[in-house]
């Protein structure tokens, strides 16, 4: 676009307005500025309009930044229960600020929008590849710095580069070395809460209180949530132990116990069964219990279980069935694990077969 | 002693003096102040994406001030009523401590996550638009991967923050993120169990993420957003066809003043927008959710909108698990491993796929309207329908609980969907595509329908057109079409004058009506020499 105005501008010639030196910057920029225009003449009531739209803006984000500081200090802030003021103080905040942001933006826009000239400028794109004598050039720069390095006439110093290598291996070892936990020693992906149980020495099932669990007081058709009754056996310090604790009505008891697989024989306590709560799917707990069609729903990724059926996935994405915890009554009359899980519990991943 | 008199009309000249001495700048500086940037609205998205950034810099720095990210087992004795005396982790109670006992902390910590929301929706949305425009064409490939790679970096960004107050919602999130680890085939638990520093949860994964939530990811990503803008900076800005503008050109404005004014005064819009979500939107209440304990959850749990198409995925993956040699690839692998690789290598691939594909290894400065590629706007018909088929099956629990629906037969209408819909959305949107590109040659050749109905002598009706040049005898005319806009109605042509301003009253006078007007062509169509170069 310069090409068309070859002419030199003399920057001292006195007759120049500084749009004429802006110009030609521009242009010695490779940029043609071929509209400039105010939107309203000077001093005509469009502009005097915009003026006034402009300064109401900053007037606005005066206001609302004084109501915010106000509303910040002297509002009752402070959290208490039921309906008041100071549920409104982050609203209001909110609100003040949005406002004062809102004011400051619009006048901005209208000030540069309106205000300012409308200006169409041009400017060349200098892209593409470099020139090819510059291109050659550093090409051949580059290769001439590799040429020097000269690794490839020098084969025993090729050689030598390659026992560098364990250098990277000593960078990496303490940043990743440190980090790295072996998930099979010990076997903690295995085992529960529940380990240690035998049926001599059986875990109770607790509440997540800690008290332990009488037959009667789970109803026919109910369930509860349990966990194993040693020390923080309900933290999350043991996530993948807590376990739904679930009274079978007798005729499901019984569907249930013509179903058993082999490994969960002995498992269930009369009609009462409990399953691990932790989806095989993806470790959500499958706690929502369809108590008429007898199905555990995740409410993750809505895997669901049939618990008359060894908790079988019976639809959704989990392929394998909430693994069984073998429970008793014991001596005291309560509920207690007499063994950990068969398999291990909670999702699926490459050793566990 | 003398005192020497300031004169203050010289100072500012005197700095700039002092400063290009010593720096050398003037033309430079110079350059940077003159250049010419293209303006449309559909160029602002990506801007919403950086603005939001920055607010979440903001942000993010105050809340860093009072969150502690430990694990370490507490009594709740905060001013919250409901959970006080409750055992919770101490970042759970910092993060309550934010939003019930510190000054303005819950107005900070919503504006936080609403510009998080914002920041995803913004890219995604000016990802669509550099697509659907073909701007990630030659030269600007490596840029389209840089902001990929964003995505990604803020979604595990955004991911990482939502986990950190340790609620009953993020915790169980993080759950089902060990178990995505835990799928990886070989290598799954010993990655998880080096993350966790153990089995789920651990002591230690709260410390790991908030080091890699408010230092490695902003930093990568503060890294990138600088390489971003300065890539669009040195390869300058693409701009749409039309009167003047060319293969080599840039039309627009120079960036000072105006341009710069506009950039500031959209940011505070942003920042405005994003302040009023704040205090007005309640977000993430995690005083309602409770603490996080394994055995707790609750029907309804959604992750953030950005993370849904994942959740959908991971609902809608039948049972298929691969069982071998006493080794097992489960399937919560292919949802949530492999196909955000696919989503990942796929579009980064893209650009020379379609390089090799229409055969086009061009130089390319000018944006393309959608119409014109019918086969790409379908692929991105295609590329949105199978997204928004897996997000709204991350929320397919409301919809079934909302609609009465069956929740299994929402699931099976996902997986079913996500099989039919897109190719369906292709084919629709490659014929709209068409459609409109045949509709633009008929205006084009027949002129603009004027609305006008003519009874011939022998009682035919016929619409008059307006032909938008010199017709020949038959009334059409040969312009070429330039790749933008087609005027298609007679008041882009001017044949009708401008409304009058005002809102509720008239603020000038009507213009009074002409009464011949000859309807001329724009002169400025014979320039056009877009697309060629």
């Amino acid at each position: 676009m310069s090409e068309s105005n070859t002419q030199v501008v003399d920057l001292d010639d006195p007759n120049l307005t500084t749009f004429d030196i802006v110009r030609e910057g521009a242009r010695r920029d490779g940029i043609e500025i071929v509209h400039y225009e105010p939107q309203y003449p000077a001093g005509s009531k469009g502009e005097k309009r915009m003026v006034r739209i402009v300064s109401f803006f900053f007037l606005l984000t005066g206001l609302a930044s004084t109501a915010f500081v106000v509303a910040y200090i002297w509002w009752p802030w402070e959290y208490e229960m039921g309906a008041n003021a100071s549920k409104l103080y982050t609203p209001i905040l909110g609100l003040t600020l949005g406002l004062a942001l809102i004011g400051v933006g619009l006048g901005i826009l209208t000030w540069g929008k309106k205000l300012l000239p409308h200006e169409i400028a041009i400017q060349d794109r200098h892209d593409g590849p470099s020139d090819p004598v510059e291109r050659k050039i550093t090409g051949e720069t580059l290769k001439f710095i590799g040429s020097e390095l000269s690794v490839a006439r020098r084969p025993a110093l090729k050689l030598s580069l390659l026992g560098l290598l364990p250098l990277g291996a000593a960078a990496a070892a303490p940043l990743i070395g440190g980090l790295i936990k072996d998930p099979h020693h010990p076997d903690i992906l295995f085992k529960t809460g529940f380990a240690g149980a035998t049926k001599e020495n059986p875990i109770k099932l607790v509440r997540d209180d800690y008290t332990p669990i009488r037959p009667e007081e789970v109803s026919t058709g109910g369930q509860i949530t349990v966990f194993p009754g040693i020390p923080g056996g309900v933290s999350n310090k043991y996530a993948d132990s807590p376990t739904l604790l679930i009274h079978l009505r007798e005729g499901d008891a019984e569907a249930l116990r013509a179903n058993l697989y082999e490994m969960n024989q002995g498992s269930p306590w009369q009609s009462y069964v409990a399953y691990s709560k932790i989806c095989t799917h993806a470790g959500c707990p499958a706690s929502l219990y369809e108590q008429q069609t007898n199905r555990l729903l995740c409410p993750c990724h809505q895997s669901q279980f049939l618990i008359t059926d060894n908790a079988k996935p019976i639809f959704g994405p989990a392929t394998r069935s909430l693994p069984m915890l073998p429970i008793t009554v014991d001596k005291d009359g309560h509920f207690a694990a007499t063994g950990d899980y068969k398999v291990p519990v909670g999702p699926a991943f490459w050793e566990k077969s | 002693m003398k005192r020497r008199k300031v004169d203050l009309k010289a100072l500012p000249g005197k700095s700039a003096e002092a400063v290009d001495a010593r720096l050398h700048v003037a033309t430079p500086l110079r350059s940077l102040l003159n250049k010419v940037f293209p303006d449309h609205w559909s160029f602002l998205l990506g801007e919403i994406a950086l603005f939001s950034f920055i607010v979440l810099l903001l942000t993010g720095t105050f809340l860093a001030l009072f969150f502690e990210p430990s694990m370490q087992e507490v009594h709740y004795n905060g001013s919250y009523v409901p959970l006080q005396g409750v055992e919770m982790s101490r970042a759970y109670e910092t993060a309550l401590n934010l939003s019930f006992d510190v000054r303005g902390g819950l107005v900070m910590r919503q504006m936080h996550h609403w510009a998080a929301l914002l920041f995803m929706a913004a890219i995604v949305v000016h990802m669509i638009r550099i697509f659907v425009t073909g701007a990630f064409r030659k030269p600007r490939e490596l840029n389209w991967i840089i902001g990929l790679s964003m995505f990604w970096l803020g979604f595990t960004e955004g991911f990482a923050g939502y986990s950190l107050p340790d609620d009953a919602l993020s915790g169980t999130g993080l759950r089902i993120a060990s178990a995505i680890m835990l799928s990886i085939p070989v290598v799954g638990s010993w990655v998880t169990t080096s993350l966790f520093g153990g089995e789920f949860p651990g002591e230690i994964i709260l410390s790991r993420l908030y080091i890699v939530h408010v230092f490695l990811l902003p930093l990568i990503l503060l890294g990138l957003v600088t390489v971003h803008l300065a890539l669009v900076f040195m390869q300058k800005h693409t701009q749409w066809p039309g009167p003047g503008r060319t293969n080599s050109n840039v039309v627009g404005e120079r960036m000072f003043p105006r341009y710069a004014l506009k950039q500031g005064g959209f940011f505070m819009l942003v920042f405005a927008v994003i302040a009023l979500m704040g205090g007005l939107f309640q977000i993430n209440p995690i005083w309602l959710f409770g603490p996080y304990e394994a055995a707790v959850v609750s029907a309804g749990s959604q992750p953030d909108w950005y993370v849904m198409f994942l959740d959908g995925s991971t609902r809608l993956m039948p049972a298929w698990e691969i069982r071998a040699f006493g080794y097992t690839i489960p399937p919560l692998f292919w949802p949530t491993v492999v196909l955000p690789g696919i989503l990942t290598v796929l579009p980064m691939a893209y650009p020379w796929i379609e390089a090799r594909w229409k055969k086009d290894k061009g130089h390319h400065n000018l944006l393309q309207r959608p119409r014109d590629v019918p086969d790409r706007t379908g692929l991105a018909a295609m590329a949105l329908t199978f997204y928004m088929v897996l997000t709204i099956s991350g929320g397919n629990d409301i919809v079934a609980d909302k609609f009465h629906i069956s929740l299994n037969a929402m699931t099976w209408a996902g997986r079913i969907g996500l099989l039919v819909l897109p190719p369906l959305a292709y084919y629709v949107a490659r014929r709209i595509a068409l459609g409109l590109q045949q509709h633009d040659r008929e205006v084009l050749a027949h002129g603009v329908e004027t609305g006008i109905i003519k009874r011939l002598p022998n009682g035919q009706f016929v619409e008059v057109h307006q032909p938008l040049a010199p017709a020949d005898d038959h009334g059409h005319t040969d312009l070429p079409y330039v790749g933008w806009t087609v005027p298609k109605k007679m008041n882009r042509l001017g044949a009708l004058g401008p409304a009058v301003r005002g809102f509720f009253r008239p603020i000038e006078q009507a213009a009074p009506p002409v009464q011949q007007k000859q309807v001329e062509p724009p002169p400025t169509r014979e320039e056009i020499t877009s697309g060629k170069h």
